[in-house]
């Protein structure tokens, strides 16, 4: 991973952080995908294992206040943003405990309180939506910056491009990041698109757009910064486009036939996982005990979480009826 | 009180609650040009002169981006109405609509509310058929929305304001030939009802019909230009010795069943007239209701009256084919006297 990471220089609090924060979504996705074929958790699962430095790189940078739209494969993003691992187990689990009570499930993760939309799994569909909530914030005097991920996938979608432009004329404070994990479902990037990178597309509606290594938590806290910060002051929107990779199928039913074992070994080769570990260590930052330290306390929490989510109970069948109308 | 159109009706009502509301505020295409006609019907006209152009919104012609600009806006504390130029571009809007404005509430277990509204001008005025639909059935099918249609110009006040306070997603639908817009977005055919409006505030909640006219021989059940059909019909045939009773719902849903049920059971006869296509309209789901709650009160089987399973054609005369007239409904309601 590139070493060159001076803007901003992260203490040695922050960089443990952003550790935490992929450790933890990587931990709770493999958990949750044994739990899945222990028929513990219904339904399917979209992981973005192998994605994690982009969600948690990302969502550093921003403050209370601040609000996140996510995707149909939300769970690094709500857990790097700070969604307690125990409502998402519930959740995942059909608990009435869960975020959304059992009516969401995997692809609606969310905590509004905390500013993590219930994420939105049309894909593209949170890209206008987002313009929206950044609309608010302006007409509301706030300097909130809201931040909308999605996929490569996302940006052939009709509302993507009309939710970029409207953000772009108005200068919305609103930074639009693309996970390109380089598949849609398993249509390959270069069949989806006759240009290199999405940010390509930023000239069109006439605002920055940046192309940083997603696999680099440092490079994209760098990028999103100032993303961040551009939108904080006034200046308007940016499309920031992390390259990276799912290290897991899309779905629980994919068997990834699309890819080959060559590509797959390469990227398993970039898992921003063991390449930060190195970096923390090598560069002295931190001790591998260190660091196991916070594996543990991340192995209690999802023990805890699973007990948790396994000793709630299901929804009440009447609560079928309830949150139609406000 | 003042003599107004349902365009100044509507246009008092967004006036009024944008200055009692600060997070009240407007988007849509054309709506708040300098120069411009406010609004396809002139409905916003003025009003980006004295709330400036931020509360004001001109957005370009992207619906998908004004459905979703609306819905985050709203998710967030604010309460946009947005003007939908033509009630068929709403099908540009769908998933916005139907899949996020619809059930975001829903799937966040209550955690969101989506308080705007989407004001959309409905009804068949020689513009061909992707600019003459009437759609409001299609909403009246997704759960987590409300769906509005007003005929005159009191209860496009209130039923505004009450829609602008309420804290779901509310279609507002409106008929292009009831507005009484003026000068150059004059409509011809207009029946441009001018109705007496309070000075004093007040608002029309949602979901409930109204009487507009009684009657104990049949029941009329007619929304928007319909309504106007139906009191014509219950006109002529009250000239034959049959006294309709005609009940406009004003909202669709939530559809105010109590009120037709007890319509129905004084008459024995119910005739539903919408300007929508027959197939599986709102007025299906009405009939449906009724053979179920009220067959034991009924006289004569239930009639709808509605366009033919056609697009809305360009031709006049086509198009006087295929909109209800208040003809059609005349005999459709002697049908059910005599033979039964």
């Amino acid at each position: 991973m590139d070493q060159q990471h001076t803007i901003p220089p992260l203490k040695k609090e922050a960089l443990l952080d952003l550790y935490r924060r992929m450790r933890l979504a990587r931990r709770f996705e493999e958990t949750v995908n044994d739990l899945y074929l222990q028929g513990r958790i219904p339904s399917t699962l979209h992981l973005a294992i192998g994605q994690e430095a982009t969600a948690a790189g990302a969502l550093q940078c921003l403050r209370p206040g601040d609000t996140v739209f996510s995707t149909h494969r939300p769970h690094a993003h709500a857990l790097a943003h700070g969604v307690s691992p125990h409502a998402m187990m519930a959740e995942l689990m059909a608990k009435s405990t869960g975020t959304c009570k059992g009516k969401g499930g995997s692809m609606h993760i969310g905590d509004f309180a905390r500013g993590f939309v219930p994420a939105i799994a049309i894909v593209g569909g949170n890209v206008p939506i987002a313009a929206g909530a950044a609309l608010a914030a302006t007409l509301q005097g706030s300097d909130a910056v809201t931040l909308c991920f999605f996929g490569d996938g996302a940006a052939n979608e009709g509302a993507w491009h009309e939710g970029v432009n409207i953000a772009a004329i108005w200068r919305l404070p609103v930074v639009f990041v693309c996970e390109n994990n380089l598949y849609a479902a398993s249509t390959p990037f270069q069949e989806a698109f006759s240009i290199a990178h999405v940010a390509d597309r930023a000239v069109a509606y006439g605002i920055p757009g940046v192309v940083v290594d997603g696999n680099d938590v440092l490079a994209v806290h760098a990028a999103t910064s100032a993303a961040v910060a551009r939108a904080r002051s006034g200046e308007g929107p940016t499309l920031l486009e992390c390259l990276t990779y799912r290290l897991c199928g899309h779905s629980r039913s994919d068997p990834r036939t699309y890819r080959t074992q060559q590509e797959e070994k390469e990227w398993q080769e970039r898992d921003p996982l063991p390449n930060f570990v190195a970096w923390l260590t090598a560069g002295g930052h931190f001790t591998p005990e260190a660091l196991q330290a916070v594996d543990q306390q991340i192995e209690a929490i999802l023990a805890d979480a699973i007990a948790f989510a396994e000793a709630s109970p299901s929804p009440e069948p009447m609560s079928l009826y309830e949150d139609v109308y406000a | 009180m003042a003599e107004m159109t349902i365009a100044e009706a509507l246009r008092q009502a967004l006036r009024e609650e944008m200055r009692r509301d600060p997070r009240v505020f407007l988007l849509g295409e054309d709506i708040g040009v300098p120069g411009g006609f406010g609004g396809a019907f002139t409905v916003t006209l003025g009003l980006a002169e004295e709330f400036g152009r931020q509360r004001v919104r001109d957005t370009p012609i992207s619906e998908a981006a004004i459905a979703g600009v609306a819905i985050g806006a709203a998710l967030c504390g604010m309460r946009p109405v947005a003007d939908v130029q033509y009630s068929d571009f709403l099908f540009n809007m769908m998933d916005q609509l139907v899949n996020q404005a619809a059930k975001l509430r829903y799937m966040s277990a209550g955690a969101l509310a989506v308080p705007m509204v989407m004001r959309a001008p409905v009804g068949a005025t020689a513009r061909g058929a992707q600019h003459a639909q009437s759609p409001e059935a299609f909403f009246t099918h997704v759960p987590g929305l409300k769906v509005v249609a007003p005929a005159t110009a009191y209860d496009a006040k209130g039923l505004l304001k009450a829609a602008i306070r309420d804290d779901n997603p509310v279609l507002f639908f409106e008929h292009k030939l009831l507005y009484g817009s003026k000068g150059a977005r004059s409509e011809k055919g207009a029946v441009s009802p001018k109705g007496e409006v309070p000075d004093e505030e007040y608002i029309v909640p949602i979901g409930e019909a109204t009487v507009r006219r009684a009657g104990k021989d049949v029941t009329i059940v007619a929304s928007l230009l319909m309504l106007y059909r139906a009191l014509e019909a219950a006109e002529v045939l009250a000239q034959e010795g049959i006294e309709a009773e005609v009940i406009d719902p004003r909202t669709l849903v939530p559809f105010d069943k109590e009120r037709v049920l007890h319509s129905v059971k004084k008459t024995g006869r119910l005739v539903i007239v919408e300007e929508d296509n027959l197939t599986n309209g709102w007025g299906a789901e009405v009939a449906a209701w009724m053979a179920d709650e009220a067959f034991v009160w009924l006289d004569a089987p239930i009639k709808r009256v509605a366009a033919p399973d056609v697009p809305p054609p360009f031709a006049p005369i086509l198009e006087q084919h295929y909109v209800p007239s208040t003809a059609r409904v005349v005999d459709t309601v002697r049908s059910l006297f005599g033979a039964y």
